[in-house]
């Protein structure tokens, strides 16, 4: 058991650019046998860009990748398989209408006289389930299930891919809830005990703390170090991520505090027993002048049916809406934009950005559509607009004239952010705004949510880190099984708002 | 230093929506250049400019007509089969306006004497021209309302109209081929002034299309709807307004190639007018670098792609490749230009650059 065996793959001085960017500046990684490796670092760090030629998706420029102690070139995906290296993307790559044996076994279904046999395919597929300590009926459609087992189909396909001997997992517990976390942890410390590596990249801080062993923090395409989780406080990782002191996270409750003082009486939003059969129980809810409403739940607790409402998304079976004490009549986007609400969505990939726009066509969209298709903004208004929230938002991208698509996800979700802010909202709902994105621009967010209230608009924040609602918001709705259960403002106490979320009293 | 500052313009001219259809048009003029004696050769007679390289944009001005619409419609994440069709459509009704003898209609003793007269016309021009783009254009609002608000998909609502179309172009001849005699609507399609006419239609059709997507929001909506509908719809954009514009507009293009067609040939005929045409018009599209997917589009690089089209035409002719043959040649220079375009192929040649620096270094 020589230290040296023991390493499964080593990166050394891996460089990598891209048209305008320097992606990777001799960066070095390394992954040992039974060692779950945390990548860490904030948006555009370079997390991706490594892992992408780690599974031969990208090649590198310059740099040696060893593989239990051969040097290998890994040329494509397939390849990286066949050596051993399993991925679980960040958005689930499944085939949603086709079965979860399917899924798991596509492409190398077992087969019986030329023909798939179906029943060895599904009991292969239980049997890998069952090795992850998961018991459903493979048969039925991935999509019939909730996220969560869908990453597990995914992760049971990974290992089934190949005889995987590391496993990389970008950002899986993004849309989990606590529970599905924990089971995702039991099993991913299952497989690190049966000799597997695993590289476990999250933004979630304390879920890095809870399972990794080692973390490997990358800043601006460059390594900063690898460390012992053990040794490494957490304040001294996040200030490794983001190169500079947290003072952020202290300064919000004095804002939050700070901000509360200008809430005033008036309703800018009103909505009166709004609901709509299967989505959402009817409801009532006031947003005023100022404030910042959290919605807190679990996931499928009517979080997202509730802003897809208010926005015009869906239209509602019963109930009414008032924005500045005029109804709303066509439940439309475009309706709500002109009456001064704005909706930045949860599905960022499939609703927000348009990823072959540029990032300045992506600001302008939202603008342009209210002011109509004759109105069109000259090129240098447009240019004057994005350069503004390109710096007020702090974006990162060589040029406005990026498609939006080669930004990183926390820079999408800005200019997500941006096109919104152009139109002047006074409602602005935002669904999980910081999902995926890191510590530094979850801060930055937060803390430009509480700004918008001190301004005089009003905020809808949704997210399911309890944390950051508790953070963000001068009240908090919380909801349950698509019903609105609650709500609380003030001084709130955590166990109060999960206690409510959960169920009551049994 | 110097060096990478010259790879950076090299990519940018690379990268541009034109780069590619002028680089398979310019072999296919290379080609004639070497194979073709006096093929660029120009003259002029009675002040008009004659030659193979007029001819290429003058029989190229009906796929050049269809593929500014088609373009938009591609563009949307649509496609339209039927613009053939339509125009079939608008020859018949062009021809029945001009001469409804041919279909039974009886006229007046003393107009029945002119009806072979090419200055004769039962109604006039402006009427014919006006009712041909009117029908034309409705038939490209039923494709609309059929894709966006009947949601059905592009390629079976088209179809439905590329079938029936014919039908209905036989329909309003009375299954008859109607010879047109009207001189003045013969320069529609055959006319000269300098340039042959049917150019400078393509030229006014191409710039209210310009005007329309590029001075306006329009093909910003239109590119954002052909790449993420869902995004666009959260925007506030009215998606379906946006793709019944495209399908409307493609329409009114196919309604005036047909009436280049019909004037050109002097004779709608409702069988063979526009046949096979959307195919043609497709590829002009996909040769000018538009996704069959949707979202970014360029309408000029599109009229390149409906030239490189006519051009391997001609320039199989000129070498004498009989017209059997022509599908199969045509087949080649598709395959050329559209390998450019893959991804895999050009991910391939970067690869095969960047390992051999990877190597090297």
């Amino acid at each position: 058991m020589a230290e040296s065996n023991n390493h499964l793959v080593t990166m050394k001085g891996i460089n990598k650019a891209f048209p305008g960017v320097q992606a990777l500046e001799a960066v070095d990684f390394s992954l040992q046998r039974g060692e779950i490796h945390a990548l860490v670092g904030e948006n555009g760090a370079g997390k991706s860009t490594l892992i992408k030629i780690l599974t031969g998706v990208e090649w590198q420029d310059t740099g040696t990748i060893t593989l239990e102690n051969e040097d290998v070139f890994i040329r494509s995906p397939q390849h990286a398989q066949d050596l051993g290296i399993s991925t679980v993307y960040q958005e689930v790559n499944l085939c949603p209408n086709l079965t979860v044996a399917e899924n798991i076994l596509i492409g190398r279904e077992p087969r019986k006289f030329g023909r798939i046999d179906w029943k060895a395919m599904n009991s292969r597929a239980r049997q890998i389930l069952a090795s992850l300590d998961i018991d459903i009926d493979v048969t039925q459609p991935l999509e019939s299930y909730s996220v969560a087992i869908q990453q597990m189909a995914a992760i049971g396909r990974a290992l089934e891919i190949s005889s995987a001997k590391i496993l990389i997992l970008d950002e899986p517990t993004s849309s989990l809830d606590i529970h599905e976390t924990e089971k995702l942890f039991q099993v991913m410390r299952k497989l690190k005990s049966d000799g597997l590596g695993i590289i476990f990249i999250s933004h979630f801080i304390n879920q890095v703390y809870e399972i990794s062993d080692r973390i490997t923090v990358l800043r601006n395409g460059k390594l900063v170090g690898a460390y012992e989780t053990q040794t490494l406080p957490h304040m001294e990782l996040i200030a490794k991520m983001i190169g500079r002191s947290l003072g952020d996270f202290a300064d919000m409750t004095r804002i939050k505090l700070e901000s509360s003082k200008h809430i005033k009486e008036d309703a800018l939003l009103q909505a009166r027993g709004l609901g709509r059969s299967g989505d959402i129980e009817p409801f009532d809810l006031d947003l005023h002048i100022g404030e910042v409403v959290g919605l807190a739940g679990l996931l499928g607790s009517g979080r997202t049916e509730i802003a897809a409402l208010l926005f015009g998304i869906e239209k509602p079976d019963s109930g009414s809406i008032t924005v500045n004490g005029e109804p709303v009549k066509n439940h439309s986007p475009l309706e709500s934009i002109k009456r001064g609400v704005a909706l930045c969505p949860e599905d960022r990939k499939a609703a927000g950005i348009v990823d072959d726009l540029t990032v300045r066509e992506n600001i302008i969209l939202a603008l342009q559509a209210n002011k109509g298709w004759l109105n069109y903004l000259d090129k240098q208004q447009q240019y004057e607009l994005a350069d503004k929230y390109i710096r007020l938002l702090n974006i990162s991208t060589p040029s406005a004239d990026q498609p939006v698509k080669n930004l990183s996800g926390g820079n999408q979700q800005k200019v997500i952010l941006a096109r919104w802010l152009v139109t002047n909202p006074q409602v602005l709902i935002l669904d999980e705004p910081t999902r995926g994105i890191d510590v530094g621009a979850k801060a930055e967010i937060q803390k430009l949510v509480l700004e918008l209230a001190e301004e005089g608009k009003s905020c809808v924040f949704i997210s399911s880190e309890l944390e950051e609602v508790l953070r963000t918001s001068h009240r908090i709705v919380v909801l349950r099984d698509r019903e609105k259960v609650t709500e609380f403002s003030g001084e709130v106490d955590e166990h109060k708002i999960m206690h409510a979320m959960a169920g009551g009293g049994s | 230093m110097t060096q990478r500052k010259a790879s950076f313009t090299w990519r940018k001219i690379t990268e541009n929506a034109l780069f590619f259809p002028f680089v398979a048009l310019a072999f296919i003029l290379l080609f004639d250049f070497i194979y073709v004696p006096g093929f660029f050769r120009l003259e002029t007679r009675d002040g008009n400019l004659y030659g193979s390289l007029i001819d290429i944009l003058r029989n190229g001005s009906t796929v050049s007509l269809l593929a500014i619409g088609m373009t938009l419609v591609i563009a949307t994440g649509g496609v339209d089969l039927s613009v053939g069709a339509v125009m079939a459509i608008a020859a018949s009704v062009a021809a029945v306006m001009m001469n409804p003898v041919i279909i039974g209609l009886e006229l007046p003793p003393d107009l029945m004497k002119f009806i072979n007269d090419p200055h004769f016309t039962y109604a006039p021009l402006w009427q014919v021209i006006l009712v041909t783009l009117i029908v034309a254009t409705l038939c490209g609002v039923w494709n609309g309302v059929l894709v966006a608000y009947a949601r059905i998909q592009p390629m079976v609502a088209t179809l439905i109209l590329m079938i029936a179309g014919r039908g209905i172009a036989q329909l309003i001849t009375n299954g008859v081929r109607i010879q047109i005699f009207y001189e003045p609507y013969a320069f529609i399609g055959q006319g000269w002034i300098f340039l042959p006419f049917s150019l400078y239609l393509v030229a006014f059709v191409f710039a209210i299309a310009w005007i329309l997507t590029r001075k306006t929001a329009i093909g910003l909506f239109i590119e954002s709807v052909g790449i993420n509908f869902r995004s666009s719809f959260y925007s506030g954009i009215d998606e379906k307004k946006i793709k019944l514009l495209a399908y409307t507009f493609c329409g009114l293009c196919a309604g005036i190639a047909g009436l280049v067609a019909s004037s050109n040939i002097k004779t709608s005929d409702a069988n063979n007018i526009g046949l096979t045409l959307e195919l043609d018009a497709i590829l002009a599209v996909v040769i000018g670098g538009t996704l069959m997917t949707g979202g970014r589009f360029s309408l000029l690089a599109s009229i390149v792609g409906a030239w490189v089209i006519q051009a391997t035409t001609t320039s199989m002719y000129a070498i004498g490749v009989p017209a059997f043959a022509l599908q199969a040649i045509k087949g080649l220079v598709v395959i050329f230009v559209i390998l450019l375009y893959s991804e895999q192929v050009r991910d391939f040649l970067r690869r095969l650059t960047s390992q051999k620096e990877a190597l090297s270094s």
